[in-house]
């Protein structure tokens, strides 16, 4: 067994981390205080081709795989930016999955080369009020009308969309009471975010305010057959195998956010003189941040074994959901102990942990929130009864 | 045209140093590496002239396993070729020891210019490339701010104190070790790591330089005595505030003390 990188992922986290460098903590927090999505740094990484990491060589992309985008994304949330950096580029890099997946070669000569330039932005649009974690309950309707579709409904939380040309866009084409199972009947959709049939509007949030997430209020919407993604009322379908690289994605990130607080904790520990000594050296501070460390070790080795079975065609979904949960928990927690371990100056903005501690509450419950990450563990891995 | 870049890869301006136990180095192990920054600098001016026309641009490093991800890294920024020279042997190297070994590996490929950095990070001692020139018996010029292709070389202009500038002609063959900030350097493109997966890197040893026995601790006419993390001196003060309220007090002391 070897768990070296080697030279290509190596150079990968590398050039990252240089890119990331002239984007420092101040940066990152007046973007997030001003709710300003961060172009400088998009544009820095677009430049440089990574944004395309995902996307086949044939469509403008490097064609690389799960592990790569991983260490990119990883190294990226280790940076100052945590995770308004890392979800700045995680939407560009892996949205559009299900279109090189099963999108017509159309659509994919058509949207691809500018989604690996970074010029074309998608937005996510799965998520709604009233349905929740149940997506098979989401109303957004597309009916048909000639050779197309007229979209109307209501969409929640669909992040990048005040920048996004475009939403992915989850909709039933055949009612939920009408369909065989659940989760048939419904159709993916790359349409047009037209301002004269979409509405968009912010949602105010704990944290990553860099990158917005919206609501989203669809009336007669437009969308031709041609943006169809894959086949008519197999949309869920097609996103299900999004779905373990998304995790997988969203744990590399959670462990790059977890080791800098645990870093940020460390140094801060070393030089805070409080009662003589320098506070890391009471173990009530010191063992939780070595508890951290270990911790997104583990976590870090999980990701990177889901990466690698994704990536060769294993089965990853046990894995992959492993490491979401693994990852968020270790992450969020080591982000707390930092806090702590900065007494009143992690309340402080100055510090930037507290934007850390923020931002690492989020991958707790999104995309996939950890209890029904639990569930899924729990039937499919442990062969225990299905809870919902 | 042919230039050779001369890279060393030093401990990364973020890294955590510990001494080591013999107390003559740092230790190594866990502590991430990059290019030494005025190395970047001179890589960025051979791609540049490649990019301006024909040029093959070969990078060379000396040092264990893990040099050869500058080098790397530097075929990924758009050098053709690396040359990896690898041997416990050359461990304990002085200066001359190095330059040695560059001059042996320039001798290989008779380069028309060698860029390098003017001085290294971690050891400060600008003293390889005028060494180096002086082995391959080459013109020079250190601190090189700028430098312009001119008759049968180049016009180098080097920064001197005070602001001042001194221009120099070197004719080709010519060795230019420049100094910081003489260009913006580049970074790897994703297609530019990918590609550098499959460009060439050589591996070589003293001996394959024909240098076994004359580098090494055993040859080196200067040897670290000892590193040390200099001791807290008494009767500094940390002025503390807002950048305001620092430069106001800090311009006050200055004028105080009647430095100014
Ligand atoms: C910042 C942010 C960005 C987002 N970006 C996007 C995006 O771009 N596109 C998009 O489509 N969506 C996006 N989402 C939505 C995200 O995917 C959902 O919030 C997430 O899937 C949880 O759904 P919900 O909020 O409706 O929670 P609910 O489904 O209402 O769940 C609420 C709570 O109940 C628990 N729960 C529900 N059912 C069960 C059960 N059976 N057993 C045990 N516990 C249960 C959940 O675990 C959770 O703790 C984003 C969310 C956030 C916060
Ligand atoms: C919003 C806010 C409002 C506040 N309001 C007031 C106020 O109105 N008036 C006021 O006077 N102060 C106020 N404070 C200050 C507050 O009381 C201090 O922040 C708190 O006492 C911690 O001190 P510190 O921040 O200097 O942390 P430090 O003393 O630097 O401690 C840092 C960390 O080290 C730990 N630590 C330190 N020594 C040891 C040890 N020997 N063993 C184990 N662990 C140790 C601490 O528990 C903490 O986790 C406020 C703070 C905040 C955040």
């Amino acid at each position: 067994m070897d768990f070296s990188w080697g030279s290509e992922l190596t150079s990968i986290r590398r050039e990252a981390e240089r890119l990331c460098e002239p984007f420092d903590d101040d940066y990152w927090s007046r973007c997030d205080e001003a709710h300003e999505f961060p172009w400088a740094f998009y544009r820095a990484f677009a430049e440089q081709g990574w944004i395309g990491i995902l996307v086949p060589e044939a469509y403008g992309g490097a064609g690389l795989g799960t592990l790569h985008a991983g260490a990119l994304l990883n190294a990226v949330a280790a940076s100052a930016g945590a995770q308004n950096a890392a979800s700045t580029l995680h939407l560009s890099i892996f949205g559009m999955g299900p279109v090189i997946h099963h999108g017509s070669e159309e659509l994919k000569r058509r949207t691809l080369p500018p989604t690996a330039s970074g010029e074309l932005h998608v937005s996510f649009g799965v998520t709604e009020d009233d349905a929740g974690t149940d997506t098979s309950r989401i109303r957004t309707f597309a009916r048909r009308e000639g050779d197309g579709f007229v979209v109307n409904g209501k969409k929640v939380w669909n992040t990048k969309a005040q920048q996004a040309q475009k939403i992915l866009l989850l909709a039933r084409t055949t009612l939920r009471e009408e369909c065989a199972r659940p989760l048939d009947g419904m159709t993916l959709f790359l349409a047009n975010l037209d301002p004269d049939h979409v509405e968009i509007r912010e949602i105010p949030k704990l944290g990553r305010n860099a990158v917005n997430s919206n609501e989203v209020y669809i009336d007669e919407l437009p969308v031709s057959a041609a943006d169809v993604v894959g086949e008519v009322g197999r949309g869920f379908y097609h996103l299900l195998d999004g779905l373990n690289p998304e995790r997988i994605m969203i744990a590399a990130e959670a462990v790059g956010i977890g080791r800098r607080a645990v870093d940020a904790a460390a140094r801060y520990a070393k030089g805070r003189i409080v009662f003589d000594r320098p506070i890391g050296q009471n173990q009530a501070i010191a063992h939780p941040l070595a508890d951290s460390l270990s911790e997104l070790e583990a976590a870090d080795l999980l990701w990177q074994k889901a990466a690698w079975a994704y990536d060769s065609g294993e089965p990853a979904g046990p894995l992959a959901n492993m490491a979401k949960l693994r990852a968020s928990e270790a992450a969020f927690t080591a982000c707390d102990r930092a806090l702590q371990t900065f007494g009143g100056f992690g309340y402080a903005r100055e510090f930037h942990v507290e934007r850390y501690w923020r931002e690492a509450r989020l991958a707790r419950i999104a995309p996939i929130s950890n209890e029904m990450v639990r569930s899924y563990l729990a039937e499919h891995v442990l062969g225990l009864p299905r809870s919902h | 045209m042919k230039i050779l870049v001369c890279l060393k890869q030093v401990p990364h301006q973020d890294a955590r140093l510990d001494i080591d136990g013999a107390g003559t180095w740092i230790k190594e192990d866990g502590i991430k590496f990059e290019i030494n920054s005025y190395d970047t600098f001179a890589l960025e001016e051979a791609l540049r002239i490649k990019d301006a026309g024909e040029a093959e641009v070969v990078v060379v490093s000396i040092g264990p396993d893990r040099v050869t991800q500058a080098l790397r890294t530097a075929l990924g920024m758009g050098a053709d070729r690396a040359i990896h020279v690898k041997d416990a042997e050359i461990d304990g190297s002085d200066t001359l020891g190095i330059a040695k070994v560059l001059a042996a590996v320039a001798k290989e490929e008779s380069p028309d210019l060698v860029l390098m950095g003017l001085m290294s990070d971690d050891g400060n001692a600008s003293a390889v490339p005028p060494m180096m020139a002086e082995l391959m018996g080459v013109p020079s010029a250190t601190a090189v701010m700028k430098a312009t292709p001119e008759g049968d070389g180049y016009r180098c202009e080097r920064e001197l104190e005070g602001g001042a500038l001194e221009v120099v002609d070197l004719a080709k063959p010519c060795l230019i070790a420049v100094q910081s900030g003489l260009n913006q350097v580049r970074y790897a493109s994703l297609k530019g790591i990918m590609a550098a997966k499959k460009k060439p890197m050589d591996t070589k040893s003293a001996g394959d330089l024909g240098l076994s026995g004359v580098v090494g601790a055993a040859g080196a006419k200067a040897q670290i005595e000892k590193i040390y993390a200099p001791v807290r001196g008494e009767g500094a003060e940390i002025i503390e505030g807002s950048t305001d309220e620092v430069v106001t007090q800090l311009v006050g002391k200055i004028k105080e003390l009647g430095l100014l």
